[in-house]
């Protein structure tokens, strides 16, 4: 391992590694446009020049491999006049239109301004070289040829990643320019990863774009809810709205990129349909209820009718969207109740996937659930037959669309057949319609919990807004459900929940919070 | 004056035709090359001769051959560099439009040391007609068993295709030259790695220029000790010499390497046109600095004109007589390299746009130019120079640091009269979009 020395700093790296990455992991940034981890070296910004001893010119960081006894100097005179001299000749075509510029705020380019560059310009205004401007390229994406520093991080990302190749540079000198290639559109899986990974404000998105300065927004770590990968991602908010979705790494998972239907995701969690009272069927129609009135119908009227029609008359579907955490509180109520527990993971027949992140599953969780013993699908139908039949004294429903899901004439008739039906949810949906209580629960992006993706990696999300209304995390309705039926004192939170579960069930053995980390941690079972 | 050899078209007609060609000794070269050297002993012998590369950059072609792998199950291919492309330069286009067949020759022997069997001439686009003398000369030696399979019946095997550039002046930079014959864009690639190991279609590549191959059959012949004797020692060998501008007699000149530059414009070239003064001359082709009347007495040889303050280049010798405006030839070059800079480095991008704006204020008078002009030109190019890929920006840097340098008080004297104070000058469009 060469041991080389950055800024005076000595350090030890593995053979291979560049200057850029060795600097690094001593914390000191290099400045940089074109490199990205992800994508093959460029070279071309030329932001990254550092002074090496022995070397007569600067050389790029990005490029240049560590060797034993390098000396590197990333702030001395000669760089810094690099460093200048680079921004300057980044801004002198650039329009400098940052207060109508959505990159504002994330801009590599404000950035480095002030970091490294802070002169007055010596360039006349009129002779900028002029480009087109706002040129939608695709579903996704918004294209501004003269905010465009030509890094070319989009392209390679296009040619290297998703090998669709939409986007080129076209012209030469100060006159190149990224641009559509003949007859092609910007509109593949993953095409708003170019967004993210376009260091200034060449490519916005048409989805974010005027909706929110970032600067106002905050951010929570989370989980893609939209299929099985389990892609990791920030969630961008403010009071209480999400106003994005973005990757986030993890080279386990998605390494830095998320798909077009993952981002767009968000939407799904603040729609028209949510629920945001706990609701109790009336003569007619729902009355809006209180949590504790609510809470008390559900467990008087479900112990009732366990102990009077005994094992078995108790039915409870859970599906795949519902984190471990109520999953595992689900089961200890039916244990409770002496209930039977159905799975159900659901994806639209013929849904998208690829071999890269996008799964067929559109599930977060169904590995979740076999982890904890369900088998998705397996009785599901069991159990609509019972309550058609007139076999099942109460039916509980958690995050589950059972009419889009299954035969809706069968679950029709069987949800009117069943005299007891508590509905959990987030959203208002046909099912809900039959129900006694209705009882409004968070989304993922509103409490804490786990998902376990496809591949078994067990995978933390926190709470990013408040959910509205009345909502309450799941995790904390089933516990107080479980508490009342069958005893213990509630938890404290949906660590607590989980630490219980890893006390209980072999896959999730050894695993708690602080050991999920940010990256998350695959399960016993998968691990091996 | 000496023997011609890399010129030898100008004493023997029709010496493009192998007939003509062999009946004055072409080919023996590559016969006793293939029958009586190893690749090895021709490597060795290239390194002993001192050649060093006719494309610009002077690098030891012998030291260049060396760096391909010892051990490669790729194929190792030969690039020729002839896109000679490089302002005030007509050397390459000679030997391939008069004398392909020397080329070939260099071709054949080379591709035999450096243990390749497929070489691409990389011609410029708009050499039309010595792509077709090409073509013709590879027809001719293919059926007289010379190129393509068991070459005069040793058993070795080569290839060669002539591929036409497209317009690109950087397309001469050789890891641009090979991103063009891979049909990419033009853009030279970050370094390491070099082309030896991964070059063409990422495999060893050796590129080098079409009169660097050209001496290599000479050497063949007369040895490395010959070679090795014309000129100074560091950089021997004939050479050839592009003359054009303000003198009597411009042309392509085969003279020793080393030859005086005073020498080459008043006695080969005839001296500065209708009498007049000398004003300037650039030594290599119009990226490198420019001397001054009072600076031509050099010998041109790599060594010797770098430590005279500029480079050998392409020897491409631009002449230029008192009647010209110092500050328009750096606006007409500088308008050049804005045109050809790829694109792809950022100070090279902005840079070569940036000096071709303020060169047109000083020369074309719009008023906004100003004594501080000058220094604004210097620093920029200070800016440009060791920062990119490859050397286009300090060849956009170079001569217009070099001519406001040298010529600071004309460009000074711009600022201050707002105007051009020579012959009045019709203001060339600014750059063209592109249909």
């Amino acid at each position: 391992m060469p041991t080389l020395e950055i800024d005076g700093q000595r350090t030890e790296v593995p053979d291979g590694l560049t200057v850029i990455q060795a600097a690094e992991r001593l914390g000191i940034e290099i400045p940089h446009y074109c490199w990205h981890p992800g994508l093959s070296i460029a070279g071309n910004c030329r932001m990254c020049l550092v002074e090496i001893e022995k070397n007569p010119k600067l050389q790029i960081a990005c490029n240049t491999r560590v060797a034993d006894g390098m000396v590197v100097h990333t702030t001395n005179e000669k760089t810094k006049t690099a460093q200048r001299a680079v921004l300057e000749f980044l801004l002198i075509n650039h329009p400098i239109d940052c207060p109508v510029c959505d990159q504002a705020g994330e801009c590599k380019l404000q950035e480095y301004y002030m970091d490294y560059d802070r002169q007055r310009s010596r360039f006349p205004l009129p002779a900028k070289v002029r480009k087109k401007k706002a040129i939608p390229i695709g579903p996704l994406v918004m294209l501004d040829q003269e905010r465009c520093i030509l890094c070319a991080r989009c392209t390679r990302f296009l040619d290297e990643v998703t090998h669709t190749s939409e986007l080129a540079i076209y012209e030469r000198g100060d006159h190149c320019e990224i641009e559509l290639a003949p007859g092609k559109v910007l509109d593949n899986p993953y095409s708003g990863n170019v967004v993210d990974i376009c260091p200034v404000g060449a490519l916005t998105s048409r989805d974010f774009r005027f909706r929110a300065r970032v600067w106002y927004l905050e951010r929570a770590d989370s989980v893609c809810g939209a299929c099985a990968n389990g892609c990791n991602i920030e969630i961008y908010h403010r009071e209480g709205r999400i106003f994005r979705f973005q990757p986030r790494q993890n080279a386990a998972v998605n390494q830095y990129w998320m798909c077009d239907a993952g981002r767009l995701s968000y939407r799904d969690l603040q729609g028209e349909g949510r629920l945001t009272h706990p609701l109790v069927r009336g003569e007619d129609e729902f009355l809006p209820s209180t949590w504790s009135s609510a809470i008390g119908q559900v467990t008087g009227r479900l112990g009732d009718l366990a102990r009077e029609h005994g094992p078995g008359s108790v039915g409870i579907v859970v599906s795949a969207r519902a984190p471990n955490e109520e999953i595992f509180l689900l089961r200890r109520l039916g244990a409770a109740l002496s209930a039977r527990i159905a799975a159900l993971s659901w994806s639209p027949p013929g849904a998208f996937h690829d071999d890269f992140l996008v799964k067929a599953d559109k599930n977060p969780n169904t590995e979740g659930l076999r982890l904890q013993g369900l088998v998705p699908d397996g009785e599901v139908d069991q159990l609509l037959e019972a309550a058609g039949a007139g076999r099942l004294a109460a039916l509980v429903l958690h995050r589950t669309d059972l009419t889009a899901w299954r035969d809706a004439a069968v679950v029709r008739a069987a949800l009117e057949r069943v005299p007891c039906l508590v509905v959990l949810d987030t959203d208002r949906r046909e099912a809900s319609e039959y129900a006694d209580v209705v009882l409004p629960i968070a989304t993922y992006a509103e409490c804490d919990g786990t998902f376990t993706n496809h591949a078994g990696r067990v995978q933390r999300f926190s709470a990013a807004v408040s959910p509205p209304g009345e909502v309450r995390a799941g995790w904390l309705v089933l516990a107080e459900l479980a508490a009342r039926l069958a005893g213990g004192e509630p938890f404290a939170g949906a660590e607590a929940v989980f630490a219980a579960l890893a006390e209980e069930c072999a896959a999730f053995r050894g695993l708690s919070y602080s050991a999920l980390g940010s990256d998350g941690r695959p399960a016993a079972s998968a691990a091996t | 004056m000496a023997e011609r050899l890399l010129l030898r078209c100008r004493d023997i007609p029709d010496l493009r035709r192998l007939d003509v060609y062999t009946a004055h000794g072409g080919y023996q070269a590559t016969r006793q090359a293939l029958t009586t050297c190893s690749p090895e002993q021709l490597v060795d012998m290239v390194k002993a001769s001192n050649l060093r590369g006719r494309g610009g950059a002077g690098f030891p072609t012998g030291l260049k051959w060396s760096f391909l792998p010892k051990q490669t199950a790729k194929p190792i291919y030969l690039a020729v560099n002839a896109d000679e492309s490089e302002p005030g330069t007509f050397k390459d286009r000679v030997i391939i439009e008069q004398d392909p067949h020397q080329l070939l020759e260099g071709i054949i022997i080379s591709a035999y040391a450096i243990r390749c069997h497929t070489a691409y001439i990389y011609i410029r686009g708009e050499f039309a007609l010595g792509a077709e003398r090409l073509e013709a000369a590879i027809a001719e030696a293919r059926s007289a068993g010379l190129l393509g399979r068991d070459i005069l019946g040793t058993g070795f095997d080569l290839d060669v295709w002539v591929h036409r550039g497209a317009g690109a002046y950087i397309c001469g930079e050789e890891t641009g030259l090979i991103e063009s014959l891979e049909g990419k864009r033009g853009y030279p690639r970050v370094k390491p790695p070099f082309p030896a190991v991964h070059g063409l279609f990422g495999c060893p590549t050796i590129v080098n220029n079409v009169e660097t191959l050209a001496c290599v059959p000479h050497i063949v012949l007369r040895g490395a000790d010959w070679f090795r004797s014309i000129g100074p020692e560091k950089s021997p060998g004939p050479k050839l010499f592009c003359v054009s501008g303000h003198v009597e007699r411009p042309g392509t000149y085969e003279l020793p390497m080393g030859t005086p530059l005073r020498e080459i414009i008043y006695t080969h070239a005839g001296g500065i046109r209708g009498g007049r003064k000398l004003k300037a001359v650039i030594p290599g082709g119009a990226s490198m600095p420019v001397f001054t009347a009072d600076e031509i007495d050099v010998s041109m040889d790599m060594d010797s004109v770098q430590k005279a303050g500029s480079f050998l280049g392409s020897a491409g010798i631009m002449v230029m007589d008192e009647t010209v405006c110092m500050v328009w030839a750096a606006f007409v070059i500088g308008r050049f390299f804005h045109h050809e800079s790829c694109g792809q480095c950022t100070p090279c991008r902005e840079g070569t746009g940036w000096l071709e704006k303020v060169l047109r204020r000083l020369e074309f008078g719009d008023g906004s130019a100003t004594a501080a002009d000058v220094d604004l030109l210097l620093n920029i190019a200070g800016n440009m120079m060791g920062t990119t890929i490859c050397a286009l920006s300090d060849a956009a840097a170079m001569p217009a640091r070099a001519f406001a340098t040298k010529f600071r008080a004309e460009f000074e004297q711009h600022a201050t009269l707002g105007r051009c104070p020579f012959r009045p000058v019709v203001e060339p469009p600014r750059r063209h979009a592109h249909a």
